[in-house]
């Protein structure tokens, strides 16, 4: 008996609809055998991450405001996947942008009116973050510099940034020994919808809208799409491809930079280390299992978002390592990148001789 | 500037040059087969972990060595079978090995201690410095260079037999073949599935070995991300080297330089602050970078193996 | 008669299945040593994907191969080899950063630990003055001209003492003199006994090099014949299965102003070597030029600058008087200039989006498909239901993805857009590649209704046929060098052949217009 793989010729399955769920139950059962290994049940474990992250509403708050980050990352990281421009780099946009509104928050409080502050936080964030992104847009379109490292190498220099700031010239004179600025003035807290759910959900919504307007009826959604199918094909149909790669990177890094903002003014109030978590690779894996479509990026960031509260709630209950929930991640990707070949194939399991029968072809 | 001084740098990047080699190794080994493995951060963090907690629990870093070797072999293998068997998009799944692999590391560092604590802190088994007689006495070279741990030692064996490998061998030429034109390999009848297989896995292993280094010989011990973007580094170093492993050394004894001028300055009580210091390997990257790419406008045939990054399928209709 | 001589491989029933199409059907055949046989027919007739079967790349879904009175089955070209069977594809099966002779020791039998470069670059030099083979063994594949590739892979399978030699489309890209030599190394080849077959799709190459023919058709084999024994009309006739008309009707050509201008064109190409060296010719409104040449003379890169995919380093390009030389693709486009690329999938489709995506490439910019940044779909749909429909499109629905419809339907979508597109000036490169005969006919007919409504068409290909078909004045190209211009009616194929080759004639110094 031998099996085969066939290019697919057809468009529709219902396998594609199956296979991503199928991969998820994958992910879970291997993970599983993992915690077992380590001496951890996991049926019980599984338990705890589901309570403690969907299991009430205190629960399902916390989610969202973990997903809120990955949101809007997730956003920026798929808008830039579609043209096949691979911004490994939305962390340190994101904390490029929690730079630039804690600057605004701790320094500009006295020359900006206190009903401009929050606005002019957006602003000053969007822009670091596009900024940030930038640089290797520019670099990948006029050099043609490969975007996945110099992405990545800003994010160091970004992170370490935050690091050298909050630790050195930005430290509170009055922290006790705690490492961070000082609290922002009320005026640059970003208010709450409900508990601590923070108007970066608003941001997140607004984003997805826009994303999905550019993609569906804009021109630049047409050249984008045509960008990341064929890139010869674009610049034959006229496109300035490094035009666009900059124009998308701008967006990419600013939506970053705004996660970057509604951290730390809706959540820390400060600078701190708790900005640079992790928020822009797990944005690589949202946007990738979203197969890049902005409301799959709001539904999946949630997801994830459970994932890793019922990771924190792992270590609170059981005293396991929040690390589980990474690794599932990280699981779950595994297998849905497995999967991910029988969209463009189909198994075929011969027997023996080979039976074909004749296909008539399209003419 | 006196002369222990610059022994010390030199000290230092070696040590801090080996990993960056055996990682460099290993991907330079993986892509001319044709295989992104972008997951050379994540291998390397967990063999790091998984060999620290070998080592501390059998008191053996040999035995350390041994379980980062079969750590770069399972996780090889994963990734080869999600790119080669289902041909999956690479760079994916090269993220998704880090992503997995630090989560994994993070994980076995807080539970792989004695009575399942925290690695952090521990002292385990590791390699030392052994100076070799006579080549020790020479005068800067010698105890930068024969004053090394033994994995340091096997990476100087390594350097020429992987260039004899690659240049003069019948194997190598079929490593530099697949990963340019896997379509005339295969209608040579060379099998590029497995050869493909076998290249990733080993390139894994060299990563793991890198790891291994880290927790076994250079930093000797276990710490939260210890590698730092290491694994990242050595990526770059690929490109630094056009694939050419003799280049790579150069390369990994710059960015290991770099890593030492900083660990010196850092010691020797600078008032520039450490974040700033950190910052310079990742701004030298980037700076290479600019500066490879934009010479190799004006040289066309640099050495990107090909068919990088594009699975190989055989019996397709046009 | 004497007793026909035992063939030395018999394919019996060969079938072979692909998704969509069936490539061979219950072909039988025989191969005889000391013989050159031309198996002929069109493009998807069959031959290729047969010839892989014998040479061990695709397993057959049914039939048997026969050596030497044996029943062989290969599972792969090693096998094949090592019966003795080797095959000359058109694309090479060479690695380009490699030397000669490290291509060479890759197709050997590993043995021992070093690489035997000494040896077998010797070996090489013997073998290559035993069958007139000129091949340098320390060079690297990418330095070499086409056809001295052609040679290392002709060497390539004599080193590995192959008894059966098989070409594909070998002459494709050799000069008329290149291809005699190798028509010499062939005969030569076979008088040592050994048995060669060539694939082709043109009458020229079977009647001037085989002994035998025979013609695929469809998947099938249809006529199997010694060459004396028939001519160029009844081998045509069963290629395509139908009277074929060799010259297309059309009205006498009546040319009006410049459209294009091109002025002492100089460019390179991708390895930095001169491509075009002071190109100068015109093309006027209703008339069609075609640029004919063996590829590799520059045809290629003279398309990429004129569509401004290329730099030129030095000259001017003006359409309608506006120069546009060294502008970015963009400035092209809206100059009036439509451009029917080479490569039908690589440059001119995007292979996995839509038919409407594809065909409102170069109109999304305007009204009606825009207003403003905001793209109107339901506009798009109008659009490409009017396309499709105007121009015989077949395609299950226009949100079907490109790479599902056939060549020839894809080039239908890609005229159909760039004929709307044109305001003037159409460039096509080598439009009918891999389209079969009725796909083809097709696409000529509406490059001359083109022609016939005063449009500019600048039609540069490989095909000879087709550019004498097509054309009112022929331009040659060799090395980057106008050799000549000439009017289509008269014009001689000898003359043609010469300058294509590389040697001036009188037509070079002057030019017909």
């Amino acid at each position: 008996m031998k099996i085969q793989l066939i290019k697919k010729t057809d468009q529709k399955s219902v396998i594609s609809l199956i296979i991503p769920f199928v991969s998820f139950l994958l992910a879970l059962l291997f993970n599983a055998i993992l915690l077992i290994i380590f001496g951890i049940d996991p049926l019980e474990a599984y338990t705890v991450m589901l309570k403690g992250s969907l299991g009430s509403s205190y629960a399902l708050s916390e989610t969202l405001v973990k997903a809120i980050p990955l949101m809007l990352t997730g956003l920026g990281v798929s808008i830039a996947f579609h043209m096949h421009f691979w911004n490994i780099g939305a962390e340190g946009q994101l904390a490029m942008g929690g730079i630039a509104a804690a600057f605004v928050a701790l320094f500009l409080q006295d020359t900006i009116p206190p009903n401009l502050l929050l606005p002019a936080m957006v602003i000053f964030g969007g822009i670091a973050g596009a900024i940030w992104g930038l640089i290797p847009a520019a670099l990948k379109s006029t050099l043609g510099v490969n975007e996945i490292l110099t992405t990545l190498m800003m994010n160091y220099i970004a992170i370490l940034s935050v690091e050298y700031l909050y630790l050195g010239p930005w430290r509170d004179p009055q922290g006790y020994g705690f490492p961070g600025t000082a609290k922002f003035p009320e005026s640059a807290w970003l208010p709450s919808l409900t508990g601590r759910i923070h108007y970066g959900l608003i941001f997140a919504l607004v984003g997805a809208v826009i994303l999905w307007l550019i993609l569906r009826f804009t021109k630049l959604g047409y050249e984008i799409r045509l960008i990341g199918e064929n890139p010869k094909a674009a610049r034959y149909s006229g496109i300035n491809i490094g035009r666009n790669i900059v124009i998308v990177m701008l967006f990419s890094g600013g939506l970053a930079g705004i996660a970057g903002m509604a951290e730390v003014s809706g959540i820390s109030r400060r600078l701190y280390t708790g900005l640079t978590v992790g928020y822009g690779y797990t944005a690589i894996i949202v946007a990738w299992l979203a197969n890049l479509n902005p409301w799959g990026v709001l539904v999946v960031s949630f997801l994830m978002g459970a994932l890793l509260i019922g990771g924190d709630q792992l270590q609170v209950a059981m005293q396991t390592p929040a690390a589980v929930a990474e690794i599932l991640q990280g699981a779950i990707l595994f297998f849905m990148l497995g999967g991910s070949i029988f969209n463009r194939y189909k198994l075929k399991i011969l027997s023996g001789q080979q039976n074909t029968k004749a296909e008539v072809e399209h003419e | 500037m006196n002369e222990a001084f610059i022994i010390s740098i030199l000290v230092i990047t070696i040590r801090a040059g080996a990993s960056l080699l055996y990682a460099s190794f290993g991907a330079i080994i993986t892509e001319r087969s044709g295989i992104q493995n972008l997951g050379v951060e994540g291998i390397m963090i967990v063999s790091a972990a998984v060999s620290f907690a070998a080592a501390f629990h059998s008191g053996s870093a040999w035995l350390g060595v041994g379980a980062a070797i079969l750590t770069g072999i399972l996780l090889g293998l994963i990734h080869a079978v999600l790119t080669i068997t289902l041909r999956a998009e690479q760079v994916v799944s090269g993220l998704a090995m880090t992503i997995f692999g630090s989560g994994l590391a993070s994980f076995m560092g807080q539970r792989l201690g004695p009575g399942n604590t925290t690695m952090v802190g521990l002292q385990g088994p590791s390699f030392e410095r052994i100076p070799i007689p006579l080549l020790v006495e020479i005068p800067y070279i010698g105890p930068s260079l024969f004053n090394q741990d033994i994995l340091i030692y096997i990476l100087y064996l390594i350097i020429p037999t992987l260039w004899f490998y690659f240049y003069k061998t019948r194997q190598g030429l079929e490593l530099r073949a697949v990963g340019e034109n896997p379509q005339a390999v295969d209608a040579m009848g060379i099998n590029v599935t497995r050869l493909r297989f076998i290249y990733t896995i080993i390139g894994a292993v060299f990563m793991s070995l890198a790891g291994a280094h880290l927790s076994l010989g250079y930093l000797q011990g276990w710490a939260d991300n210890i590698t730092g973007g290491r694994g990242w580094i050595a990526i770059a170093l690929v490109i630094f080297s056009t694939w050419n492993p003799l280049r790579a050394v150069l390369g990994a004894i710059l960015f290991g330089g770099i890593n030492a001028i900083q660990f010196r300055m850092q010691a020797a009580g600078t008032t520039l602050p450490s974040s700033f210091l950190n910052m310079l390997p990742y701004i030298a990257t980037i700076l290479v970078l600019i500066f490879i790419t934009w010479t190799e406008k004006f040289r066309k045939r640099l050495g990107t193996p090909t068919a990088l990054g594009i699975p190989f399928v055989r019996e397709e209709k046009r | 008669m004497n007793q026909a001589p035992k063939p030395i491989i018999q394919l019996m029933g060969i079938t072979k299945q692909f998704p969509g199409v069936l490539a061979n059907d219950q072909i039988n055949l025989n191969i005889y040593s000391g013989e050159i046989l031309a198996l002929l027919g069109e493009n998807g007739a069959g031959k290729t994907t047969l010839m892989n079967v014998l040479a061990g790349l695709y397993r057959p879904n049914s039939g048997r191969i026969i050596i030497n009175g044996k029943e062989a089955a290969f599972s792969s070209p090693k096998n094949a080899i090592d019966h003795g069977i080797g095959m000359v594809h058109q694309h090479f099966m060479l690695v380009e950063s490699l030397s000669v002779t490290e291509n060479i020791i890759l197709s050997l039998e590993k043995e021992g630990l070093v690489l035997p470069t000494r040896e077998v670059a010797e070996n090489i030099r013997a073998l290559s003055e035993q069958y007139h083979l000129k091949v340098d063994s320390n060079a690297a594949i990418w330095q070499l001209s086409v056809g001295e590739q052609q040679r290392v892979e002709i060497m390539r399978l004599l080193y590995r003492g192959a008894d059966i030699l098989i070409l594909d489309e070998p002459t494709a890209v050799l000069t008329p003199d290149e291809a005699k030599d190798l028509g010499r190394i062939l005969r030569r080849m076979a008088n040592e006994g050994k048995a060669i077959i060539i694939i082709t799709h043109k009458l020229n190459e079977v009647t001037a090099f085989s002994d035998r023919v025979c013609v695929l058709r469809s998947g099938k084999a249809v006529f199997t014949c010694l060459t004396k024994d028939t001519n160029k009309k009844e081998l045509a006739q069963e290629m395509v299965g139908r009277e074929v008309l060799f010259q297309l009707k059309k009205s006498k050509c009546s040319p009006g102003s410049a459209v294009l201008s091109v002025e002492n064109l100089q460019a390179s190409n991708d390895k930095g070597l001169p491509a075009l060296r002071d190109v100068s010719f015109r093309v006027c409104s209703g008339e069609i030029l075609g640029i004919a040449g063996v590829a590799g003379n520059g045809q290629r890169e003279l398309a990429e600058v004129l569509a401004g995919l290329r730099p030129a380093s030095g000259g001017r390009v003006l359409v309608n008087g506006e120069e546009i030389t060294n502008t970015s693709p963009i400035n092209v486009i809206n100059a009036g200039v439509s451009h029917v690329p080479g490569d039908r999938i690589g440059v001119g489709l995007a292979s996995n989006l839509p038919v409407s995506d594809n065909l409102i490439m170069k109109a999304y910019r305007q009204p009606p498909i825009t207003q403003g940044p905001v793209v109107k779909k339901k506009n798009i749909l109008a659009f490409a239901k009017n396309l499709i429909a105007q121009f015989q499109i077949k395609t299950p629905s226009q949100e079907t993805p490109v790479r599902l419809l056939s060549g020839g339907n894809q080039q239908r979508l890609i005229l159909a857009r760039e004929i709307t597109a044109s305001q003037g000036l159409i460039i096509t490169v080598y439009p009918s590649r891999g389209l079969d005969v009725g796909a083809t006919e097709s696409v000529r007919k509406t490059l001359i209704e083109q022609r016939d409504i005063g449009r500019a068409i600048l039609l540069i290909s490989e095909d000879l046929d087709e550019i004498r078909q097509l054309s009112d004045r022929i331009m040659v190209m060799y090395e980057g060098r106008v050799m000549g211009i000439l009017n289509a009616e008269g014009a001689s194929i000898d003359t043609i052949g010469m300058m294509m080759a590389g040697q001036e004639t009188k037509e070079t110094k002057e030019n017909a217009r």
